[in-house]
Parts: C-alpha cells; sequence; structure tokens
C-alpha cells in the first residue's frame, strides 16, 4: 500500500515538471526587472503563483505602492479563494484547522486541478506530498531561471520570457471555446488592457489589470451568469 | 528593506485569500451574480495580464506575435499547459533567427 504521502508526491510529478519551466520563465523576468536570485526563490518561495508573481515583480519594478501591491494581489488570486471553498467542502474529519492552515499555502490552480479530480475525500498528507514536490519544482525553475539569466545566451532568455504569458493563453483559450461568457469577458478584459496601456497609460499596470479584470468579470456576470453546474467547475 | 515589505505584502494577501476561505468556509456561496462573478475572474486577470504585455515579453515585438500566433493555435486544439507554454518559447526563439533573413 502506497502511503497518501507518496501518493501525492508521485502526483505531483507532472505539476512540479511544468512548473519547473514556467518559473524558470518566471526567474528570467524577476532577474530583468533587476531582482536577484535569492529575493526571486524568496518570492516564489512565499507566494507560489504565477500569475500573481508576475504582476507583483512588475509593481515592485515600476516601485508601486504598497497598497497597489495588496489590492493586486487580491484581485489576481481571487479566483484562489474559490478554489479554496470548493476544496474545503472536500476535506476529511482529520483536516483540523492547523492543517488547513498549511495546506491553506499550496492552493494553485494546478494542485486544485489535481486535489479536486481526486476520488473520495482528501487527506492532508496527501495535499502535503502533492504540495510540497510542486513547490520543490516551482522554487528550482526560479532558481535556475534567475541564475541561468547570467549565462544563457540573450537569444534564449529573451524567447523565454513569453513562457507564462503562452501558459495563461493555454488557461483561457480552450474554455473560451466552449462558453461564450468566457469568451465575451476574454475579449472585453483585453479591449480594456489595450485601452489603459494606450490611451491611460498614467493608470498604472496593477491598477490597468485590476480594473480590467473587474469591469469584464462584472459584464460577464450580468450577461452571461453561469449555470451552477459552470460555477462549481472551477478549473481556472 | 523596501522589497521585503514589497514581498511580505505579496505573500500575506496571497495566503490569507487561500487560507481564509479554506478554514472558515463550510457553505455554499448563494448569490448567482458572485458565483458567476468568481467563475469569470480568472480568465479575466489572465487575459488582461498577457494582453497587450505578451507582445513586450521577449524584447522584439516580431518574435513575441511570432510565439502568441503559436500558443494561441496550439491552446486551440487543447495541448496541454506546458506544450503550449514551451512551443510558443521555441517559435519565439526561431523567429529571432529567422526573421531578420526575410527584410
Amino acid at each position: 500500500m502506497k502511503s497518501p504521502f507518496s501518493k501525492g508526491l508521485l502526483d505531483g510529478v507532472p505539476i512540479a515538471l511544468g512548473y519547473l519551466s514556467v518559473s524558470f520563465g518566471f526567474g528570467i523576468l524577476a532577474v530583468r526587472s533587476g531582482l536577484t536570485t535569492l529575493v526571486s526563490v524568496m518570492i516564489s518561495a512565499t507566494n507560489l503563483t504565477s500569475a500573481g508573481q508576475a504582476a507583483g515583480i512588475a509593481i515592485i519594478a515600476a516601485g508601486g505602492s504598497f497598497f497597489e501591491m495588496a489590492l493586486t494581489q487580491l484581485v489576481i488570486n481571487l479566483r484562489y479563494g474559490l478554489m479554496s471553498i470548493s476544496l474545503s467542502q472536500k476535506l476529511d474529519d482529520t483536516f483540523n484547522t492547523p492543517r488547513r492552515l498549511l495546506v491553506a499555502y499550496g492552493i494553485t490552480d494546478e494542485i486544485f486541478a489535481v486535489a479536486s479530480a481526486q476520488k473520495g475525500l482528501l487527506t492532508a498528507r496527501y495535499m502535503y506530498g502533492l504540495i510540497s514536490i510542486s513547490t520543490f519544482g516551482w522554487c528550482l525553475g526560479t532558481f535556475l531561471g534567475a541564475s541561468a539569466g547570467q549565462f544563457l545566451p540573450a537569444s534564449l532568455t529573451n524567447a523565454m520570457g513569453i513562457v507564462l504569458y503562452a501558459m495563461f493563453i493555454a488557461i483561457v483559450i480552450p474554455p473560451a471555446k466552449k462558453s461564450r461568457g468566457v469568451l465575451a469577458v476574454s475579449v472585453t478584459a483585453a479591449l480594456c488592457s489595450l485601452l489603459f496601456k494606450y490611451l491611460l497609460p498614467q493608470i498604472s499596470g496593477g491598477f490597468a489589470i485590476i480594473f480590467s479584470a473587474v469591469i469584464a468579470a462584472v459584464i460577464g456576470a450580468m450577461v452571461f451568469p453561469t449555470a451552477e453546474e459552470e460555477a462549481e467547475e472551477v478549473k481556472a | 528593506m523596501t522589497l521585503v515589505i514589497y514581498i511580505a505584502v505579496m505573500a500575506g494577501m496571497t495566503y490569507l485569500i487561500r487560507m481564509i476561505p479554506f478554514a472558515a468556509f463550510r457553505r455554499q456561496i448563494k448569490s448567482r451574480f458572485f458565483r458567476s462573478f468568481l467563475y469569470y475572474v480568472p480568465y479575466a486577470v489572465l487575459t488582461a495580464m498577457t494582453i497587450p504585455a505578451i507582445f513586450y515579453s521577449t524584447g522584439s515585438v516580431e518574435t513575441a506575435a511570432v510565439g502568441t500566433a503559436v500558443a494561441l493555435a496550439l491552446a486551440y486544439f487543447d495541448m496541454p499547459l506546458i506544450v503550449v507554454a514551451l512551443a510558443a518559447s521555441a517559435a519565439a526563439f526561431a523567429a529571432g533567427f529567422i526573421l531578420p533573413f526575410l527584410r
């Protein structure tokens, strides 16, 4: 019998491999925005989130306010709150408050996806396995990306800068094909973002993302309220 | 020092968003509007973050556009995240060598 912890480790291997390359791109971006390797790895170890970290280093580089940082993280990572609500319904009886506090650290898009696909209730040990190997991949990739940025040719590191954004495209496009709501929301968000960037450049990047996202999601919720089943399947 | 505060704010906020509902929520949200809003937020955020930033991600708008086109095409055919991410990067890399010859 495999222990729940090692099953979690095993299930986490594909996540860790994916994270390795994506966080490699993050490491490159971070160093390019003026951060050291140590700081980049610290950010990855404490945040464990691609979109939030990418926005975070942009705010640091631009010298944005702490308020802007907090609000940006709130809006960008709001989806984790939804995933946490969903996963909280699936925890076994031994999941006491300290364990919840620990596991909450590791709720990401991919970990959520794997955990919610499990049959039956989730144990804390399984989640520890899943989260620890994924976090290891995330931090190792950041370290390699940040340090290799100095040794690899610029043509290669430049090309790696697109990795995170390409992953975001891969998350958005498939549901946008199936749901008019997701398509409308994405197009609206893109238009708003372009508007802020080119017509209202005085609004900083973090706020532009917040405003664009909230406007698009509110319009989506009003015009295309989701069916109950759709809202329950919160894979993002 | 400022850097440490930035990271603390970032990490603290990110953790609280995950932790509060995970530790506290026992019931489902009823409001259809709020559920729909939460459902759409990830897509809105990711798109707003990607456009137009992706075109500035490789240091050349042309190579970035090639990478973006490859990402869109592969994502359309439901390729796994990792495949889309690496192929887009490879395409941008290749475009960096090929495009100068097309001028």
